[in-house]
């Protein structure tokens, strides 16, 4: 438990001085109002359709960090160093999780507040995205990370990451997207459904991934 | 340090396709200190990493008692951090004692340099720091790959007296170095004598 705590604190610390932070923020800020530029201001049009589109935001935003999350510490022997410790490829991925979430998706929701605004999306819609952000971020991370891993020490690894990532987002954002629209609350158990199962596998697959790399 | 020891018997490594060498046995007990030599290239960092267990052996038998320590060429220190924070961070994942990282800050002489940034400091001082991990570890087994690299001679000299006591204290250290290093009475290993022959068998 407490390598665990080290790891993640080391990772976090990283994605600050990294300034890693603010990038999705920032990215998901500036598509939310470059998107009323695209569409015209018609309210009733952007209350509508807001909503979905700060969700491909977010999923995008999530792809911005994937070069920096495993590669860089891969390059620079700190894989390596963890491994010789006799700690485990799945924790240092789980912990690595941990960071990568705390550091993005609670900035995602805070950033979702002003960027709903921009759009004009009404108080109970803003409240669905905050509630289906918060259970859809923890596998928007895992994905990225998941991809990080699988792409470390590949040449042009950035847009690869994108191609790998985004058809497996697809469940993410068609439940996440549709959490809004839906009264019966199917497509939050759903979303939640593939936020686990995207959740539990990364630690494993990611742990598979970084040893297979180790040449 | 109980029962520490490091055998291989019969390792050979493949890197891409190509045998780099075979037969290779090595067998340290407690005290013990090995020396790989040979022209870049040969696998030396090879049969390091197959000592670590970084790399699977093709062939052969490794075992192993007693945890690692390793340095190479890739220092694993976070450069934004002063080096203390940043050795700081290994010496808790070994559970080393901050006593112990202060010893081997000093044994590197690296405490004027302690909260200076990693990405400050010079090759050599990257050396000394990346050695100064190992010693804190507290681990019986060291694995140094090239750790004369970008060293003058006064941390030539402070590797060889933390070497020395870390045999001294029952360790074991393999070395790989093209360059003489200050280690007394090693079993040197000269890698040219473990290549595939080209044709024959």
């Amino acid at each position: 438990m407490t390598v665990l705590l080290t790891l993640a604190a080391r990772d976090l610390r990283q994605a600050w001085q990294s300034a890693g932070l603010w990038l999705p923020v920032a990215f998901l800020l500036l598509v939310a109002s470059l998107y009323p530029f695209a569409v015209g201001p018609d309210a009733a049009l952007l209350r509508r359709t807001g909503g979905g589109m700060l969700w491909i935001a977010a999923l995008l935003a999530s792809l911005l960090p994937v070069d920096r999350l495993v590669a860089p510490d891969r390059e620079r022997g700190v894989l390596d160093q963890i491994a010789l410790r006799d700690i485990g490829e799945e924790m240092v991925v789980l912990a690595r999780l941990i960071a990568h979430w705390l550091g993005f998706g609670p900035a995602l929701m805070i950033a979702t507040l002003p960027a709903a605004a921009l759009l004009k999306l009404d108080g109970a819609t803003i409240a669905l995205l905050e509630l289906g952000l918060l259970i859809g971020t923890p596998a928007l991370a895992a994905l990225g990370l998941l991809v990080a891993t699988l792409t470390a020490g590949l040449r042009s690894s950035g847009a690869l990451s994108g191609l790998l990532a985004l058809p497996l987002a697809v469940p993410l954002l068609i439940f996440g997207a549709g959490t809004l629209g839906d009264g019966s609350g199917a497509a939050f158990k759903f979303l939640g459904a593939a936020s686990l199962l995207l959740v539990a596998i990364t630690p494993f697959a990611g742990g598979a991934a970084i040893r297979a790399g180790r040449e | 340090m109980s029962r520490v020891g490091l055998r291989l018997s019969g390792v050979a490594c493949v890197r891409g396709g190509r045998l780099l060498f075979r037969g290779v046995d090595l067998a340290m007990e407690p005290g013990g200190s090995a020396l790989l030599k040979g022209p870049n290239g040969i696998g030396k960092s090879s049969l390091i990493r197959i000592c670590a267990g970084l790399l699977r052996a093709s062939a052969g038998m490794v075992e192993r008692h007693g945890r690692v320590a390793l340095t190479d060429e890739r220092l694993a220190l976070d450069m934004e951090q002063p080096l203390r924070a940043a050795l700081d961070f290994w010496a808790r994942l070994d559970r080393a004692t901050a006593q112990a990282l202060d010893a081997a800050l000093e044994a590197m002489a690296l405490e004027p340099l302690a909260q200076v940034p990693v990405r400050m400091l010079s090759t050599g001082q990257r050396k000394r720091a990346a050695l100064a991990r190992v010693i804190a570890s507290g681990a019986p087994i060291w694995l140094l790959d090239e750790p004369g690299n970008g060293l003058d001679d006064a941390a030539l000299g402070l590797l060889g007296d933390a070497v020395a006591g870390h045999l001294a204290r029952g360790g074991i250290v393999v070395a790989a170095s093209h360059q003489p290093l200050p280690l007394v009475t090693p079993v040197v290993m000269a890698m040219q004598d473990h290549v595939a022959a080209e044709e024959g068998e």
